[in-house]
């Protein structure tokens, strides 16, 4: 009976990849355990092992094909005797292997569209670029990677360590690349010892060098927490000024995507709570190389907020030699006038989703990329609320003491005279991220809950 | 691996009378200066916590005779003796005690919070134990500039049941960084005893399992500290990695000025200070050697007694910090 061959999912996020290479032929006899094929997506490379023993009947998809999706059939086992001509037999109802995956809520799925940045938005943005600038459509994975490389060619004290950045090319390929260019000396694999690494670098800062610290998610960075705010953020003010701690932690921050409550925590209002620390949380690639270079030049440490949802995501990036954003400015990404929309990381992408469909419904709301949220710049925030009279402040952690807290308190204190309506904000629910497709759904944060929130906030105005 | 010295009838080490001198005014500069501190806590001059360095002097004057310009050290808070020892200003340190302008921290840090980029002190951590990543850390940027210097990380027996010195010890060892861990075991965290505390109460075997070599080291005499001192800062300097100096010493204080003390008995105490003390150890040797005559230590004391009162009263005169200084060192300005 012919058994079909299913394009595997490396990670819980991959939706498709290429098929590098077959490592056996048509005819060929395979036993369990076997490799059969390669397949790689822009983060990692795996092998396919064979499930069941048979001969490699028919190979569906040829290597070096790029765009197959998860579950599709790749090729078809046939059981000896059988005839290895014979097409894969169709399903039959209570098949074990399902056809095809259940597709998930489009609510959780929505977000994986890759999002064009409107036109205008990017205008808005790049004022301060040269006229006649081009741009290359890169992914914030990329820009992230750019940015180390081109400030480590730039400072020799720059280096890079954490889990897996050398010899790996990075948990998620954020360090592709680097140990070749920048050797072993400068690109550095550390043991899975978060406190132990993040002190040493802390260290490392102190005598002056420039350390970048990748966390391979910032969940495990709670392990680490101690140096970041005890022995990073606290001491220049205890030393009166002396001893200045030039340091990036860098890493994904907040929840990726069925991986449970442990490894999905945004952690922004935690940080962002810490005087002597400056806290980045860029969304599209151009900011995400913009700052990240800005963090690096930094003299203070920076706790640098990416998002693995987004690594992946293509956005235009500047072609320029030496590309810097100042830390400390919002971004205004879209324009309106009914209801301003704040965000960072992720959100962004939602609160752009929100406005186009706001503006079919005759809302015009503008959209704020917080990008650094200490120091937070409540001016832009301030300014738009002016003109605007309402607000909506989306983040994907949890509400309660959260970074939607702090904008609101700050718009009321000091716009309170030009708010239409209370603020509203949109925010994950009050519970640990389940793993369920379904309660993961509910419990995250998205465009449909940012434009009932404007709706909501608009209400008898529009 | 870890060596133990074959009893106590270890040939004493030997030093010369400059050194010797040294040595003795060294460490009667931080058994005086601390005794003073403590009278002004007293005195409620100084505030919040303060850890005293009496009965551990012979500890950091021997090792830091075995560094040279350039290796940094870094301990955690019970840190005024190793600024002495470092030769920063005795009038700084205790007006940062007293939490004035005048303080090293401008009386932002006090007693825990030290720092100084110029004598290669890099703290004063409050946290226990968090020094000796950072330590390490140091050693790290050492290797990285490919110089000759080392680092020494100074941690108590109570720290050495830190998870983060283990995390710490790997990667030194891994790396071959260049790092002197010193564990001074004055046989109390806090009030727990070192057999109340450790499994292990050898402390310089905690290294075994990383490769690691050390040695216990008799901490109440300063010659002793500085030969073995120099054993490990060769090893260290030689590029073979770490090396572990366990310290057996004694504070005769309590482990803060809040302490009561109640968890040893007096007389414990006297013993060590009657047969042990690192100051009349050395004072001992001193005479009997010919070095000096009692008289002539004596000027040494009172030489030690008004440099200490000078300071006290730098201390006292220091205004304390300008309103102003409340809202400065969160960051450094200008960036980028």
């Amino acid at each position: 009976m012919p058994v079909d061959i299913l394009m595997p999912a490396l990670s819980p996020t991959m939706e498709e990849g290429t098929l590098s290479k077959w490592l056996k032929k048509e005819g060929d006899t395979v036993k369990s355990g076997d490799i059969i094929a390669e397949i790689e997506t822009d983060k990692a490379t795996m092998e396919v092992e064979a499930v069941d023993e048979g001969i490699l009947s028919r190979i569906v998809v040829p290597e070096g094909t790029e765009g197959v999706k998860v579950n599709a059939i790749i090729a078809v086992l046939a059981e000896d005797g059988e005839n290895i001509q014979s097409p894969a037999r169709p399903r039959e109802s209570g098949d074990p292997a399902p056809e095809k995956v259940p597709e998930p809520d489009p609510r959780l799925r929505g977000e994986e569209r890759t999002m064009e940045s409107p036109p205008a938005a990017r205008a808005l943005r790049d004022h301060s670029l040269p006229e006649g600038t081009t741009f290359t459509e890169t992914t914030v994975r990329d820009a992230l990677r750019d940015a180390m490389a081109e400030e480590m060619r730039r400072d020799e004290r720059v280096f890079v360590m954490g889990e897996e950045v050398a010899q790996y090319q990075g948990a998620y390929k954020v360090t592709r690349e680097l140990l070749q260019e920048f050797g072993e000396r400068r690109v550095i694999d550390t043991p899975i010892t978060e406190h132990g690494f993040a002190g040493l670098g802390v260290g490392a800062a102190f005598a002056g060098l420039r350390p970048v610290v990748e966390f391979m998610t910032f969940n495990f960075a709670m392990q680490a927490i101690d140096h970041i705010i005890n022995s990073a953020a606290k001491t220049l003010y205890m030393s009166g000024g002396q001893m200045g701690c030039p340091i990036v932690f860098r890493g994904p921050n907040g929840a990726a995507s069925r991986v449970g409550a442990q490894h999905s925590q945004d952690y922004s209002a935690w940080y962002a709570q810490i005087p002597g620390l400056k806290v980045v949380a860029p969304y599209d690639a151009a900011d995400a190389k913009g700052l990240l270079k800005a963090a690096i030049r930094d003299p203070n440490p920076v706790v640098f907020l990416e998002h693995e949802l987004l690594y992946g995501q293509s956005f235009p990036v500047p072609d320029m030699d030496d590309f810097v954003l100042p830390i400390g400015k919002a971004a205004v990404k879209r324009e309106g006038t009914d209801v301003t929309l704040v965000a960072h990381s992720r959100m962004v992408g939602f609160a752009l989703q929100a406005a186009e469909r706001l503006a079919e419904e005759g809302i015009s709301a503008e959209v704020i990329d917080l990008r650094t949220l200490r120091p937070l710049d409540t001016d832009t925030v301030v300014e738009s609320v002016k003109k605007t009279s309402r607000l909506v402040c989306c983040e994907e952690g949890w509400r309660f003491m959260g970074v939607g807290a702090e904008i609101a308190a700050t718009v009321v204190a000091e716009a309170f005279d030009y708010l239409d309506a209370p603020p509203i904000r949109v925010h994950q629910k009050d519970v640990p991220l389940p793993y369920a497709a379904n309660l993961e759904a509910l419990s995250l944060p998205n465009a449909d809950d940012i434009v009932a929130a404007a709706k909501k906030v608009c209400e008898g105005a529009v | 691996m870890a060596t133990k010295p074959k009893g106590s009838k270890k040939t004493p080490a030997k030093a010369s009378k400059a050194d010797m001198l040294k040595f003795y005014r060294d460490m009667l500069l931080i058994r005086r200066f601390e005794e003073k501190a403590g009278q002004l806590y007293g005195m409620g001059k100084i505030a919040g916590f303060c850890h005293l360095y009496i009965g551990q002097e012979a500890v950091v004057t021997g090792m830091q005779a075995c560094l040279k310009d350039g290796d940094q050290i870094i301990t955690g808070y019970r840190d005024h003796g190793h600024m002495l020892a470092c030769d920063m200003d005795p009038r700084g340190v205790m007006a940062e005690l007293t939490g004035r302008i005048g303080g090293l921290s401008k009386g932002k840090g006090g007693s825990m919070h030290m720092f100084s980029k110029e004598k290669n002190f890099y703290g004063g951590h409050g946290i226990v134990g968090a020094q000796v990543p950072l330590g390490t850390g140091l050693a790290f940027a050492n290797k990285y500039r490919g110089n000759d210097n080392i680092s020494v990380a100074y941690f108590g027996d109570g720290a050495a049941n830190q998870g983060q010195v283990y995390e710490a010890f790997n990667m030194a060892s891994l790396w071959k960084l260049p790092v002197i861990y010193v564990i001074e075991n004055n046989m109390y965290a806090m009030g727990t005893s070192v057999e109340r505390h450790a499994s292990e109460v050898e402390l310089f075997k905690r290294g075994i399992s990383f490769e690691i070599e050390g040695e216990e080291v008799d901490g109440m005499d300063v010659l002793a500290v500085r030969e073995a001192g120099e054993k490990a800062v060769k090893h260290a300097r030689e590029g073979k990695g770490p090396y572990i100096l366990e310290m057996k010493t004694y504070r005769y204080r309590g482990h803060s000025m809040s302490d009561p003390a109640k968890y040893r008995k007096r007389e414990e105490v006297d013993d060590i200070r009657t047969h042990h003390d690192p100051i009349e150890g050395l004072k001992g040797q001193i005479i009997e050697q010919g070095h000096a005559t009692e008289d002539d230590l004596k000027k040494i004391d009172n030489e030690i007694k008004a440099r200490v009162k000078e300071a006290a009263d730098y201390s006292l005169e220091s205004p304390e910090p300008d309103p102003s200084e409340l809202w400065t060192d969160v960051l450094i300005e200008g960036a980028v």
